[in-house]
């Protein structure tokens, strides 16, 4: 199932069997503005449900992005460490985050659909 | 109930993101913050400036009041046609407002305010004109537009009719002249070249749109705060307020001491900080690995109480984070900040970092 699942803090989340590619969202980085600098874990780090694992930094503000799914993170998208603008130009492609290897598949069904995300979303405003 | 400038329109059919700012509804950025900011380093890029505020004293008395009023004796403003940046003080030596202001003849003096302070200085000036000949008059129908960047008085020259263009040209920096009913003054916020222009609001939109045709970018609030820290320029209510005098916010420059006779308003406080020892002054400080500093984070330095980041920003002409911050007046060159809960090592330099697209630390 490679269908984007998302989270109410931002985060979207690609699966490829075990393996989920986790990113933030158009929204979040529209919010943001132009993001400057990226914190991302070692690979190998492991991270329970709604854990902090890294940090986005735009020059309005930080904001941290916290795991959608428990696992260890595979690899992370080291293009980022010369162009977070990525992030802003393709937030859901070219400015992916972190790729984590699943523990629970449970941990999907918490995740939001595209359509519970956008009414999240309507009910913040 | 928030306040439009006579470019509101502008800004929306030009897709900015708005925010308000001090009771005015303001562009933050046009799509890149960042894109805005290079293309005043390298470039021209124009801002609306009209929220500000603009006063005129006229009358016989100008001379007199504003002598009494601000730090900077404008006697030694050496002709007409010329600006000074200085401070607004009150009894305690304590800076109400930083502002320009631009000796147009010598009985009309227009001073530019920050928005933020608007009725504060309104209320302090009017006040303290009391027995002066003068008449205030506050300027609410003009706009005024800046074009900063090195090709900004390029722009401006093939954009103004040839009367204008004529008066612009003979303009040495930190000097203004009126022509007819608009005013251009050399003078900026960004540590590049460039014009203000004040202009009544009709004539604003005309203006700015014959800026961009001419090559000038519009850029938002958020360049306008990454230029001017990169010059090392400071933003009242945030690098300093009334809890700081002029001596402990890197602005001892725009004191005149002589002629002590001229007693301005807060000059018997300041004596007395300069005279005991000023416990506090301004650095500046980068951060050479990554991360953001951030007003309000505190800066710790070895053997000292702690100091304060007053600005602190990432720099896209540096690519790498700076910022403007209080420390105790002892400081050297080793300091370290508290960022997020981690203590990272940043360089302590004097607080200007980029002047005219050069970097200077």
């Amino acid at each position: 199932m490679s269908e984007m699942k998302y989270t109410e803090t931002h985060e979207w989340i690609k699966l490829e069997d075990d393996i989920a590619i986790i990113g933030i969202t158009s929204h979040a980085q529209e919010l943001l503005g132009d993001l400057v600098f990226v914190e991302l874990p070692k690979p190998g780090s492991r991270f329970d449900v709604g854990q902090e694992f890294g940090v986005v930094e735009s020059v309005k503000a930080a904001s941290d992005v916290y795991a959608p799914v428990s696992g260890t993170i595979i690899s992370v998208n080291s293009a980022l460490d010369d162009n977070p603008s990525l992030i802003n130009e393709d937030p859901e492609g070219k400015g992916w985050l972190v790729k984590i290897r699943l523990e629970n598949p449970d941990d999907v069904q918490k995740l939001l659909s595209w359509d519970s995300y956008q009414q999240t979303m309507a009910e913040e405003h | 109930m928030t306040e439009k400038t006579p470019l509101y329109a502008c800004h929306l059919a030009a897709h900015a993101k708005m925010v308000p700012f001090h009771g005015w509804e303001m562009p933050l950025h046009y799509g890149s913050q960042i894109d805005e900011h290079h293309a005043v380093r390298k470039h021209a890029g124009i801002f609306d400036v009209s929220h500000m505020t603009v006063l005129d004293i006229l009358g016989p008395g100008g001379r007199a009041f504003l002598r009494k009023l601000l730090t900077s004796d404008i006697d030694k403003i050496p002709h007409m046609g010329r600006a000074l940046y200085t401070c607004l003080c009150n009894e305690l030596g304590g800076i109400l407002d930083d502002l320009i202001v631009y000796q147009r003849s010598p009985d009309n003096y227009r001073l530019i305010l920050n928005s933020a302070t608007r009725n504060t200085d309104l209320a302090w000036i009017q006040s303290k004109a009391y027995g002066f000949s003068v008449n205030l008059h506050e300027r609410p129908e003009l706009a005024m537009i800046a074009i900063q960047g090195p090709e900004a008085l390029n722009i401006a020259l093939k954009v103004l009719s040839p009367a204008e263009a004529d008066a612009v040209s003979t303009l040495n920096f930190f000097e203004c002249v009126d022509v007819e009913r608009r005013f251009f003054a050399r003078t900026g916020y960004t540590g590049e070249d460039g014009l203000e222009i004040i202009v009544p609001k009709e004539e604003a939109k005309t203006l700015w749109d014959s800026l961009i045709e001419g090559g000038a970018k519009p850029c938002g609030l958020g360049a306008r705060d990454t230029l001017r820290l990169e010059a090392g320029l400071m933003l009242y209510g945030q690098d300093m307020d009334t809890s700081t005098t002029p001596l402990e916010s890197g602005l001892s420059f725009t004191i005149h001491w002589e002629p002590l006779e001229r007693d301005f308003i807060g000059m018997g406080a300041l004596l007395s900080q300069k005279r005991e020892g000023v416990p506090r002054k301004m650095v500046g400080l980068v951060l050479d690995e990554g991360g953001i500093l951030r007003a309000g984070q505190s800066v710790i330095i070895p053997g000292l109480p702690n100091g304060v980041i007053t600005s602190g920003t990432w720099s896209p002409t540096l690519q790498k984070s700076i910022a403007l911050a209080r420390v105790p007046a002892a400081t050297g060159t080793v300091a370290s900040c508290e960022i997020r809960s981690k203590i990272l090592p940043v360089r302590v330099v004097k607080p200007r970092f980029v002047k005219q697209g050069t970097v200077l630390i």
